[in-house]
């Protein structure tokens, strides 16, 4: 981005990104979506397009779309319509998907992205339900291809954004944001690898200060947040060099390739597609009723960006902490668990959630759903850390067993008598042996070696073999060098 | 507002259907003649009017999100030209 705005140029980019619905039957047929099943065992007589069949349309996938547009704030149509988008490829059997062109479902919406310190809201344009295609397979197979129609009919949501995306880092922060959106709603499952969730980025460039905007190019089927990156990256840099040099941008449509980091033209200008659409004669338009959308809008759950607000006024939380605990719904679910465990200390919760936890979930790559600490758990030892029966340092100790298995907290501390020692009584008597034992210490901190008070905490430490409460220590040391 | 030969050459060709020079000009004047049709109609004043999407009325009916289908693949790739583990075959699609 600092790179292209340095040599005078603006990147204008919009996103259109497909979104797999996570319904069990296909839009238009009653054969499952289930992922990975054997070639052609889910496509039914629809999805194969045999003669004389009928497209009926899935309620569940109508469904989600309305709670996206209610999480958007988006216009949900009342009256919308299929149309179908003609062209030819073997894995597309009916020679046309069923889309929606002119009337889409959602109008319009917004969502709030954040790079950086920086805020942005980012208008959409709309948000379509259309059926995805079968899959090619180019391995050899005597020389031809090979067609799994098991993904045919699955349907998706493909969102748009207007182009008011100014980076790749921006292009990047609005679909993490959606991801985590579309996954916080349960529309979709979020997996970029199975291909659930996928980008075409239209990217041109301008010269600053220009009204008009450059020629674009679309690059298809980015499915990694990183390969969203780097093709934009790299498509912004080829531009602005084709341009400098006197050249122009070509409208087309471009392939990254991550083995090369570059993209590359996927069809000839020749065959500029023509997709004439038209309305679907098979379907009726799609009609949706108030009622329907207030009775989406009842079971809708609260929003990220609400229960952000939520979580800095009714916890007190910095916009940053509510920020992270707010990316995933699991990851939120988790810390309100935890806090009603333990209500009085939300930010002890938050800090041991996003550190220790997620230290440990990346160390290991679990997800937290899998964590073999259940939040009312953490909550039990985070209750001993706040009742002054732990320091942080055992804490850990016993945070590390209990992830390994070992049961609850208070069992373990019992088990390995791990309670801390606050009884100011007996930590005077241990402070006393100390400062009798190390008269040389005493000596150098009165003469102003800061580093001796140290010392004498440790050895304190050493005493109880860590178990003193190290707040403690540390207090009735300074009272009693000072008083002596 | 006349179609060309050209134009019946790209709608044949975006359908993918074959002719030959004599069917290009037959059709060419079919063409012309639903297209001065449809220019008598686009002169009547439809202001106001909401485009019609179907010529059924009413609105779609919905299913429930039930997997209930039962697929026979056997069956399904019996009327394939070539079919391999389950596969359709098809020429070479060239990317």
């Amino acid at each position: 981005m600092s790179t292209s705005l340095a040599r005078g140029w603006e990147t204008v980019i919009g996103l259109e990104t497909h979104a797999q619905l996570s319904t069990r039957s296909k839009i238009f047929s009653s054969a499952s979506t289930a992922f990975g099943a054997p070639p052609n065992t889910q496509a039914s007589v629809i999805d194969l397009a045999l003669p004389g069949v009928l497209p009926v349309l899935n309620r569940g996938a109508v469904e989600r779309a309305i709670r996206f547009g209610l999480a958007i704030g988006a216009k949900i149509s009342p009256r919308s319509i299929f149309a179908r988008k003609n062209y030819f490829y073997p894995d597309l059997p009916k020679n046309y998907q069923i889309s929606q062109y002119e009337i889409p479902v959602v109008q319009g919406g917004t969502v709030a992205i954040r790079v950086g310190e920086t805020e942005k809201v980012v208008n959409l344009t709309r948000a379509h339900l259309e059926e995805d295609a079968g899959k090619s397979l180019h391995e050899d197979f005597q020389g031809m291809s090979g067609i799994d129609l098991n993904r045919a009919g699955t349907p998706l949501l493909e969102i748009v954004s207007e182009p008011e995306l100014r980076s790749s880092a921006e292009a990047v922060a609005y679909a993490k944001t959606l991801h985590a959106l579309v996954r916080w709603i349960g529309i979709c499952d979020g997996n970029m690898q199975e291909g659930s969730f996928r980008c075409d980025a239209n990217v041109s460039v301008r010269r600053i200060g220009d009204p008009k905007l450059g020629t674009r190019c679309e690059i298809k089927n980015l499915n990694s947040f990183r390969f969203l990156e780097r093709a934009i990256e790299y498509e912004i840099a080829r531009q602005i060099d084709l341009i400098e040099d006197g050249g122009h941008v070509v409208q087309e449509t471009r392939l990254y390739d991550p083995d090369r980091d570059e993209t590359r033209p996927m069809r000839s200008k020749e065959d500029a597609q023509d997709y004439r659409y038209f309305p679907d004669p098979d379907l009726l338009p799609l009609e949706i009723q108030p009622a329907w959308i207030e009775e989406v809008k009842r079971a809708m759950p609260e929003l990220p960006q609400a229960m952000r607000e939520r979580f800095v006024t009714q916890y007190g939380l910095t916009p940053y902490d509510a920020a992270t605990l707010t990316a995933s719904r699991e990851m939120a679910d988790y810390f309100e668990a935890m806090v009603a465990t333990l209500p009085k200390e939300p930010k002890l919760c938050a800090n041991w959630l996003m550190g220790e936890v997620s230290a440990r979930l990346n160390r290991e790559d679990v997800e937290l759903e899998a964590a073999p600490v259940k939040p009312q758990s953490l909550a039990g030892l985070l209750a001993r850390i706040a009742d002054g029966t732990l320091s942080g340092k055992m804490a850990r100790e016993v945070f590390d067993a209990m992830w390994a298995g070992e049961g609850e907290a208070d069992a373990i501390i019992e088990a390995r008598g791990l309670r801390q020692i606050s009884d100011a009584g007996a930590i005077e008597k241990i402070i006393d042996e100390v400062l009798a034992a190390n008269p040389k210490s005493v000596e150098e901190f009165r003469a102003g070696k800061e580093k001796a008070f140290n010392a004498l905490v440790g050895q304190a430490m050493k005493a109880t073999k860590g178990k003193a409460n190290p707040a403690q220590v540390n207090e009735i040391l300074k009272k009693k060098l000072a008083g002596g | 507002m006349a179609l060309t030969l050209d134009d019946v050459a790209r709608i044949a060709h975006l359908a993918r259907i074959e002719i030959t020079d004599e069917e290009a000009r037959r059709t060419l004047s079919q063409l012309n003649d639903i297209f001065a049709l449809i220019e008598k109609m686009q002169a009547v004043d439809t202001s106001g009017v909401e485009p019609m999407a179907h010529p059924l009325g009413g609105a779609q009916r919905l299913r429930a999100d039930e997997a209930t289908e039962v697929i026979d693949r056997a069956a399904a790739l019996r009327n394939a030209p070539a079919q391999q583990d389950g596969l359709f075959l098809v020429p070479k699609v060239i990317e």
